[in-house]
């Protein structure tokens, strides 16, 4: 079924798929029409490819907020068996944008950390389309505790526009609680993966993401504010010209995060982004995870920790010593 | 040539253009009295009137805080680049060259060593003058390394935020990255022993709140200092609400429980030195 939220720059996909389906509606098994179906199909391919192997950062981003794209209770259902879900926050309540969990990968016990945008408009209301609170850091911050006194990994699944800015969530501290999470997550002793399966929106994606891994599905962005916010800012307004412009100058893609250092992997998505097929984005990813859980087996507490500590030792560019002339 | 004008030539402007404005007489913007500028430098850059705490430079900053001369800076040697070409209205490299001449600062951040009434710490300010104090990859990296030598000395850490920018937007992802770095230093040296105070003042917002600022043993606050995760256009344009009275100021977040104390400059030094002594092992 072809998606419903149709982006601008895929019109002419649609145009083909739409062409598809008359024709295989019409074709009745007839031989001349189905050599035009495989034509088309073939060039519905070269198509697909054409557009997204050349999306422009601002395309990235839109393709990152899809409708349909895939989110963390999607990929609990297709990657993980046995999730128990754990709610509380033990102070305020339960964060509907943060879901919290074991779950079993393969063979391996996991606990799972991920954003929940909602698909539906009731669900996006009740997950407040993925923006977070304080008591949804909290929350992720007690189980990931309790992963690490048992020693299971930690699967972080990264998808928000950004903590969210409200009054009750100053009044709640959302600052003082990612803060806390980065200093702890720094150091929790138990093997993190962290994949940015969608939006890495600012301070609301570190708060889950710091591991040892970070990666990056293809179409997802990760940046230090979104276009729309450095747009408002640098350019004083924030609209259909200035938003890609902003996009653009943020480098936030997973092509540009990978050269400059800041993420390990780039996580293919099917042809045409994960929207377009849940089942083959999700096998990738649990062989990905699976992959992660493998390699960091064999290493010790002090491994991980030293490891995890110079990862983001490194990150940054500046000069230093005597000035060239 | 007067004196100021002998500054601008050499590129070094003794008075920022935020903060504090120029000419003999001031505004305050609390209660709108008209001041007489020494007056309000007499006393730390306070309100004589209202006791507003004005805009303090982060070198003064040292000479009040630290004892006279004690101060010994550390790599100042690092400067900023600009590792994503950044270009909005400006280009960043340009903007940069701007801000280092207009604050006689290679970036946001000064760390070193001192002694405050005798007894040694670990220090770094950032300036709001630079870029709103936002922090880049420099800022981040001398506050790690900052927080590394105070793990290696077995030395207290004591950190003055002045940090509206948040995290620096011109070096995207990387500065988010420096929240991640400081913090992974802050737990390190928090696992060896270490005493971590940090100082907020006006303003402290966005990546560097939801960092370093808010990872102290001991968080204090100057009063009225506007300190908060968003800023208050992305809560309005997001909630379209109106903000309650005194929204993310010191009062506020001393009365929802998020820092130990306000301290008013002139006893900053008194209560830190105090807590010190209070923590020594």
């Amino acid at each position: 079924m072809p998606p419903r939220n149709r982006l601008p720059f895929e019109s002419d996909i649609y145009e083909l798929e739409d062409l598809l389906e008359r024709l295989e509606v019409g074709a009745n098994g007839q031989l001349g029409s189905s050599e035009e179906i495989r034509r088309i199909r073939r060039e519905l391919v070269g198509l697909k490819r054409k557009i997204y192997s050349n999306l422009t950062p601002w395309q990235t981003v839109l393709v990152s907020r899809h409708g349909e794209r895939p989110q963390t209770m999607d990929y609990v259902q297709l990657i993980f068996e046995d999730f128990v879900e754990l709610h509380g926050d033990r102070a305020i309540g339960d964060d509907r944008a943060l879901r919290c969990g074991f779950a079993r990968l393969g063979d391996h016990r996991v606990m799972v950390i991920g954003h929940q945008k909602g698909h539906t408009l009731q669900e996006r209301t009740k997950c407040f389309y993925g923006c977070a609170h304080p008591e949804g850091y909290r929350k992720a911050l007690k189980n990931m505790r309790l992963a690490a006194k048992f020693r299971l990994p930690i699967i972080c699944l990264i998808d928000t526009p950004g903590a969210f800015p409200g009054i009750g969530a100053e009044e709640r501290g959302q600052a003082q609680l990612i803060a806390t999470n980065l200093l702890e997550m720094s150091r929790l002793e138990t093997p993190i993966v962290c994949v940015v399966i969608g939006e890495g929106g600012s301070g609301g994606a570190l708060g889950i993401g710091i591991g040892d891994r970070v990666s990056m599905l293809e179409h997802g962005y990760y940046s230090v504010i979104s276009p729309e916010g450095c747009a408002g800012i640098l350019w004083k307004v924030a609209t259909e010209t200035t938003k890609p412009l902003a996009a653009e100058a943020l480098r936030m893609t997973a092509k540009d995060l990978k050269r400059l250092g800041v993420i390990d992997d780039i996580i293919p998505e099917p042809l045409g982004a994960a929207h377009r097929d849940h089942r083959e984005m999700a096998n990738t990813l649990k062989a990905y995870l699976l992959r992660y859980i493998r390699e960091t087996r064999p290493l010790s507490v002090e491994e991980l920790l030293e490891s995890r500590y110079q990862k983001f030792r490194k990150m940054g560019f500046y000069l230093s010593g005597i000035e060239n002339a | 040539m007067t004196p100021n004008e002998s500054k601008a030539e050499m590129g070094i402007s003794d008075r920022p253009k935020r903060g504090v404005p120029e000419g003999l007489w001031i505004r305050c913007p609390q209660c709108k009295a008209t001041i007489f500028r020494k007056e309000a430098e007499a006393r730390l850059n306070v309100c004589p009137e209202c006791t507003y705490h004005f805009y303090l430079p982060a070198r003064d900053r040292i000479a009040q805080l630290l004892d006279a001369d004690s101060f010994e800076e550390w790599f100042t040697d690092l400067r900023p680049c600009d590792p994503l070409e950044f270009k909005d209205r400006l280009p960043y490299a340009e903007r940069l060259q701007a801000e280092q001449a207009k604050t006689g600062m290679l970036d946001a951040a000064v760390v070193g060593r001192g002694f405050i009434r005798g007894r040694p710490v670990v220090f770094g300010v950032t300036d709001f003058a630079f870029m709103a104090g936002s922090m880049g990859s420099v800022v981040g990296e001398k506050l790690t390394r900052a927080a590394e030598e105070a793990t290696r000395l077995q030395l207290p850490l004591l950190f003055v935020s002045g940090s509206g920018g948040g995290a620096r937007m011109q070096e995207g992802i990387l500065s988010l990255m420096q929240m991640a770095k400081i913090s992974a230093a802050l737990g390190r040296y928090d696992r060896a022993g270490g005493l971590y105070i940090c100082v907020l003042t006006n303003p402290t917002m966005g990546g560097v709140a939801a960092s370093f600022a808010l990872q102290g043993d001991i968080t204090l606050a100057e009063p009225g200092a506007l300190i908060g995760f968003a800023g208050k256009r992305t809560i309005w344009n997001t909630v379209r609400l109106e903000l309650p009275e005194g929204f993310q100021t010191s009062e506020f977040l001393l009365e929802h429980g998020f820092i130990d104390r306000i301290v008013p400059r002139k006893d900053l030094r008194t209560e830190v030195a105090k807590i010190i002594d209070y923590c020594e092992h």
